[in-house]
């Protein structure tokens, strides 16, 4: 096997790295919520690019034909886009309630309103 | 049609269907009666399964009739079926409890909605348990993790928001894991389902992409069952959730990734792979002693139960994840027994804390002060689940505790005998500071009289105390099915 047959994996590795890395380095919560989706995407990849093979058909039978590429993976990775979007749908709902509560969606300012919320309950006790 | 034939299925596809039923019924009292009933009828099944399996042994449903391993395969044998009993059944009693719980803790118009999502988490959850197909695992669990994430933004404060938020970042990433890792399982192995790839992988033994998947599939899954370093998002989600939630969770969530690893582990991998190519059992060992002490001793600082009990949680997983680090029969059985005797406790523990909220209005240790003459039947309880949580002779705690030590001891590894033991004392401590505020100090001057704790919580929260006394005293149901399971596993289910 080249390099170039490598190809899918490098790119499949790329994302999944920088999709990683947006989420734990990125305090924002809509780009970490970017992030995941980028590093989600990746695994379609990771799932889809073998299935093909080169010259292959629909695996449908026929005499014309001696090589089929794999169906099973694309319907896996339709499952997976669905739960991707759900989880998507979610985080997002989550962010607008976040910023209806708290009025900011940067995690450390979150997190400071917060610590100051639990040392002001302390002093009123 | 036989009805008994498809046990297995309908233990998933009752709760299933319940969920819809209950945003289209939308009245809170018909949504309650859907789910409890369906909660019962799961709980049935399980019972009835555990008793098929128990006389007939290990057996196989294939979904759609499309046999394995092209079909999706559902797997019932002794060690899904004691999980089952596990979920449904604490299912089964949480729910009753939650309807009184949440009526102070989440808005009226969102009960309905309450309920749905308790039935989607439960589907997950015994979906996990009883399939036999990789990727069902993974489509369960993001059911079951999707629906846990709304459940704990449901949280009265505003922080459960944040709390939830964390928890699907990390779920997610997790989940991701588990896929990648069950991606390159089946690029390998050509097949999805369970037992098929026990099989198969032998010809792949390994090579690289097969460990790269042991290790994303070990990770991942870490991430699920909260595994020291990985445990950032439990104490968080199990402090800001409503408390029927946090009951539920505790008992059963991270308990059924548990057995996702020991599923993959040993009846994919098979153990010669997972503990001798890679030095798992060590970095094993060494989790799960950081996760004993580490955050036992952040349990003894905390202010808030609940939070101190999720710090405990995160501990408890340490000894379960100890016993599988000894890769012996023993060790495996402790693991076992550690998953069902925790999860009565915990569920028991924060059902407790959830009638105290509700009496009291919150469970900071300040608020608790002298709670022993407030409550004094709640406070027994708390102290009777703690003596289980240190692993006191009498309680569920001890039985696991004990084949914890058998295991450690059958090695000669008397350090790691003593290091349990040694753990046990922090466990002690942090039980003791419940003891000390409720026992020892007055009530604040000035303080309401606590609210009267609804029957409906009341009897099924009795009912989980009185199990994890039970079940330390009376061990034929479960001991005898950790054996079971265990020898099963390290039998080779391949």
């Amino acid at each position: 096997m080249t390099t170039g047959g490598h190809f899918t994996y490098f790119i499949t590795v790329f994302l999944m790295i920088a999709g990683l890395f947006i989420v734990i380095a990125r305090g924002n919560l809509i780009k970490k919520l970017i992030g995941l989706g980028i590093f989600q995407t990746s695994v379609y990849l990771l799932y889809i690019a073998p299935g093909k093979l080169l010259g292959g058909t629909a695996p449908i039978l026929s005499d014309a034909f001696t090589v089929y590429s794999n169906p099973l993976p694309h319907v896996l990775i339709l499952t997976a886009i669905v739960v991707g979007v759900a989880t998507l749908a979610l985080g997002l709902a989550l962010v607008v309630r976040i910023r209806e509560a708290y009025d900011s969606i940067e995690e450390d300012e979150i997190l400071s309103l917060d610590v100051d919320q639990a040392h002001r309950k302390q002093e009123q006790q | 049609m036989n009805l008994s034939e498809h046990l297995p299925v309908l233990q998933v596809v009752v709760p299933l269907v319940a969920a819809p039923l209950t945003v289209l019924l939308r009245k809170r009292s018909l949504a309650f009666a859907t789910v409890l009933a369906a909660s019962w009828i799961a709980f049935g099944i399980a019972i009835l399964l555990w008793m098929k399996v128990a006389s007939t042994g290990a057996f196989s449903y294939a979904i759609g009739s499309w046999p394995a391993p092209w079909g999706i395969e559902y797997r019932v044998d002794p060690l899904s079926t004691f999980l089952l009993v596990l979920v449904s059944g604490v299912a089964a009693i949480v729910l009753p409890f939650s309807r009184a719980s949440i009526e102070s803790e989440i808005s009226t118009q969102q009960h309905y909605l309450f309920y749905t999502m308790f039935a989607l988490c439960l589907t997950g959850l015994l979906g996990i348990t009883v399939t036999g197909d990789a990727f069902n695992v993974f489509v369960f669990l993001e059911i079951s993790s999707l629906s846990t994430y709304v459940l704990i933004a449901l949280g009265r404060d505003r922080q459960a928001l944040l709390a939830s938020y964390q928890y699907l970042i990390m779920g997610s990433i997790g989940a991701t894991f588990i896929v990648i890792g069950i991606g390159l399982l089946y690029l390998m192995t050509g097949t999805l389902n369970l037992a098929d790839m026990g099989q198969r992988i032998g010809a792949v033994q390994g090579t690289r992409p097969v460990l790269a998947a042991l290790a994303f599939l070990t990770v991942g899954i870490s991430l699920k069952l909260a595994l020291f370093p990985l445990h950032q998002w439990l104490p968080n989600a199990y402090t800001f959730a409503p408390s029927a939630v946090s009951a539920f969770l505790a008992a059963t969530a991270t308990k059924v990734a548990v057995y996702v690893l020991i599923r993959f582990y040993f009846s994919v991998f098979g153990e010669s792979q997972v503990f001798d190519r890679l030095p798992m059992k060590e970095a094993m060992l060494l989790l799960a002693l950081a996760g004993m002490f580490i955050a036992s001793t952040y349990a003894i600082f905390q202010t808030d139960l609940k939070r101190l009990f999720a710090y405990s949680s995160v501990a408890q997983i340490g000894y379960i994840i100890l016993g599988l680090s000894f890769g012996s029969a023993t060790g495996l059985t402790a693991t076992v027994l550690h998953l069902f005797n925790h999860g009565v406790t915990k569920g028991a523990v924060f059902m407790l804390l959830g009638c105290v909220a509700l009496a009291i209005g919150g469970t900071t240790m300040t608020r608790v002060q002298g709670l022993g003459k407030r409550m004094p039947l709640t406070s027994f309880g708390i102290v009777v689940c703690g003596l289980s949580l240190i692993g006191v002779p009498g309680t569920a705690g001890f039985i696991s505790k004990w084949y914890l030590l058998l295991a450690a001891m059958e090695k000669g590894q008397w350090w790691l005998v003593f290091l349990i033991l040694a753990s046990s004392l922090l466990a002690i401590a942090y039980v003791w500071r419940f003891v000390e505020a409720a026992y020892f100090r007055e009530p604040r001057k000035g303080t309401a009289a606590a609210r009267p704790v609804p029957w409906l919580m009341a009897v099924p929260t009795a009912a989980l105390v009185v199990a994890t006394v039970y079940f330390g005293l009376e061990t034929s149901f479960t001991i005898g099915s950790a054996t079971k399971a265990a020898a099963l596993l390290m039998g080779g289910l391949r």
